[in-house]
């Protein structure tokens, strides 16, 4: 067992990897409790196409991908943030035209780039045996802002993501926070592409925080129980990709989703839950 | 003789309410007025120094001052020149169909909900302005997301949100009021239930129990009854009328009018604009209930016929 955990240990690209896949899984896992909570997974998934575009150009410019990419999914979380509390077009239709579009512009973008590069195929699917020195320090920094900020303002960001219009009402600044959580769920996505990848990252938000939502009635057990599933499954699903030799974004997901049906099937939570509903439903026709 | 009897008989059958207004009697208390301001009684009338001094308690002006209001969704008006006055210490019941700006003018009295022309004031402030932690406010049952992770206690708590500040945690004081309220509404024994478990009548003695460690001046409840049960009913208005004796202005609104005669001190008939406010005698009228539901109105049981 020890040999085991120990061996890939001895390669430096795997340490680098197992930091790294440790700050992603905790991140990914502590945002995903609002993502899901607040049913924003759509968003988190098209934050993650946007911000290709960014990456791309930033390549073309010979910039930090990084960077390029937080900055144009920043931008678009606080551009989506605005069509959601303003529009009538429904948020999904305004996500599913603008992100699929800046998404096209990056593919778009790249194919005008000719030397083909493996660098930008690592965004796609996710390559987290690649990060080197520079991308621990950022995915590491980046990790304890998000972290940070989820601690300093819990209760205010658990108020406003149980019951918005009470909370606006006591005087919470509701847009303030919503928007502050785009802006962390952007950064966190950014950070997380180097494990899973754009068209995988969405999976690393959601998938360990509903299976901690399977488990337990509270919020703040929700958020341990979520941070511990993502952080082993990003480290299990890390060694079982070394292993077996398969890539390790997909692993990592599989290894989550695996929690995910376990959870499932010992879910004290949900024959309970489904016959609260069915007594709200029958009091509600009974009022009528 | 004959004028001074005149005089007396007219100071005699002043109804209550002048009588409760200073500027009617001031010169009837003008003598002993110097004692009770002895600095400012002689230069200053005495109408004058009692509105000052209850405006400084901050008793003068009323709890609610609409004029002309208007308010709505994406350009298409919703409250349409609502004009009405709420004062202090009021039990008002907001009754209206579906659909006529209930929701949207408790919002807009809460500072939650813009106000597109006239004029509003809450606790003598503008609505967008006012201290938030005077003003509770419970949501319609419809609009809160009851399979979320929270206990009962854990809801009650986040009252107590707003006077804490950003970055503080909750005290131990503060989770004391908590388990007062929670006895206060009979929910102590279901703190540790996840509220999607709870009953219609135990959800919103929950969200009355959170909106009063609030402890407001002011509170507002968006259909505070649909969908509980009779016993659930009588303990949440027994509760509202103790806070409501207590000095806390009510505002709620309710489509069920059985309630309405029974527990409310004033009503106001809402569809779109106020069709009628006062006590419910003078404004439950076959006429303004009509006016206000259209051609189907919701009569009360046993109060009025059946409509041929």
């Amino acid at each position: 067992m020890i040999h085991w955990l120990a061996d890939p240990m001895q390669n430096a690209f795997m340490v680098r990897a197992l930091v790294a896949a440790t700050f992603i899984g905790l991140t990914c896992s502590v945002i995903g409790v609002f993502v899901v909570l607040r049913n924003l997974s759509f968003i988190g998934d098209g934050l993650a196409h946007a911000s290709f575009a960014g990456i791309v150009i930033a390549y073309m410019m010979k910039a930090n991908l990084y960077v390029g990419g937080l900055v144009v999914a920043v931008l678009t979380a606080l551009g989506i943030g605005s069509i959601a509390k303003r529009s009538e077009l429904s948020l999904d239709a305004a996500i599913g035209v603008l992100f699929t579009a800046a998404f096209a512009l990056g593919v778009l973008l790249m194919s005008r780039a000719r030397s083909y590069s493996s660098d930008l195929q690592d965004f796609l699917f996710g390559n987290i045996l690649g990060v080197d020195r520079l991308d621990i320090i950022l995915v590491v920094t980046l990790a304890a802002f998000v972290l940070a900020i989820v601690m300093l303002l819990y209760k205010e960001l658990l108020f406003s993501s149980f019951d918005p219009v009470m909370a606006q009402a006591s005087g919470l600044p509701t847009d303030f926070l919503y928007y502050l959580l785009l802006v962390l769920l952007a950064v966190t996505i950014i950070v997380s592409l180097q494990a899973a990848g754009i068209v995988l990252v969405a999976a690393l938000l959601v998938t360990p925080a509903a299976t901690a939502y399977q488990l337990t009635t509270r919020f703040g057990t929700m958020m341990v129980v979520s941070a511990v599933v993502g952080v082993v499954s990003s480290v299990g699903g890390l060694y079982l990709s070394y292993y077996l030799d398969a890539a390790s974004g997909a692993t990592i997901v599989l290894t989550a989703t695996a929690c995910f049906f376990m959870a499932l099937l010992f879910s004290p939570r949900r024959r309970s839950l489904l016959s609260a509903v069915l007594a709200s439903r029958r009091a509600a026709v009974r009022a009528r | 003789m004959t004028e001074h009897d005149v005089e007396h008989h007219d100071h005699t059958h002043v109804s209550p309410s002048e009588l409760a207004a200073p500027a009617d009697h001031s010169h009837s208390v003008a003598p002993t007025a110097p004692h009770l301001h002895p600095h400012e009684g002689h230069t200053r009338g005495t109408t004058a120094v009692i509105a000052e001094a209850l405006r400084a308690r901050g008793a003068a002006e009323p709890a609610v001052d609409f004029e002309g209001v208007c308010a709505g969704y994406f350009g298409r008006d919703v409250l349409d020149e609502v004009t009405f006055e709420v004062d202090r210490g009021d039990f008002v019941g907001i009754i209206g169909p579906n659909g006529s700006g209930k929701s949207t003018l408790l919002k807009a009295i809460a500072g939650i909900h813009p106000i597109e022309c006239g004029a509003a004031w809450v606790l003598g402030a503008e609505p967008s302005d006012v201290d938030k932690r005077r003003i509770g406010y419970v949501p319609q049952a419809e609009s809160v997301n009851w399979s979320f992770p929270v206990t009962v206690s854990d809801v009650v708590l986040m009252g107590r949100y707003g006077r804490l500040g950003l970055f503080r945690r909750p005290s131990v004081s503060d989770r004391a009021i908590v388990d007062q309220a929670l006895a206060e509404v009979g929910m102590s024994q279901w703190r540790d239930s996840q509220i999607g478990q709870l009953s219609g009548g135990q959800q919103q003695r929950t969200f009355v129990a959170r909106a009063l460690v609030q402890e407001p001046d002011l509170l507002l409840l968006d259909e505070p009854i649909a969908g509980v049960d009779a016993a659930s009913q009588h303990a949440i208005f027994t509760l509202l009328e103790k806070r409501n004796r207590a000095g806390t202005t009510i505002i709620a609104s309710t489509h069920d009018l059985s309630c309405v005669a029974t527990w409310f001190g004033k009503v106001l008939c809402l569809n779109h604009h106020v069709i009628a406010f006062g006590p419910p005698d003078e404004v439950l009228t076959r006429d303004t209930l009509a006016a206000t539901f259209g051609s189907h109105p919701l009569l009360i049981g046993g109060q009025e016929e059946p409509r041929p």
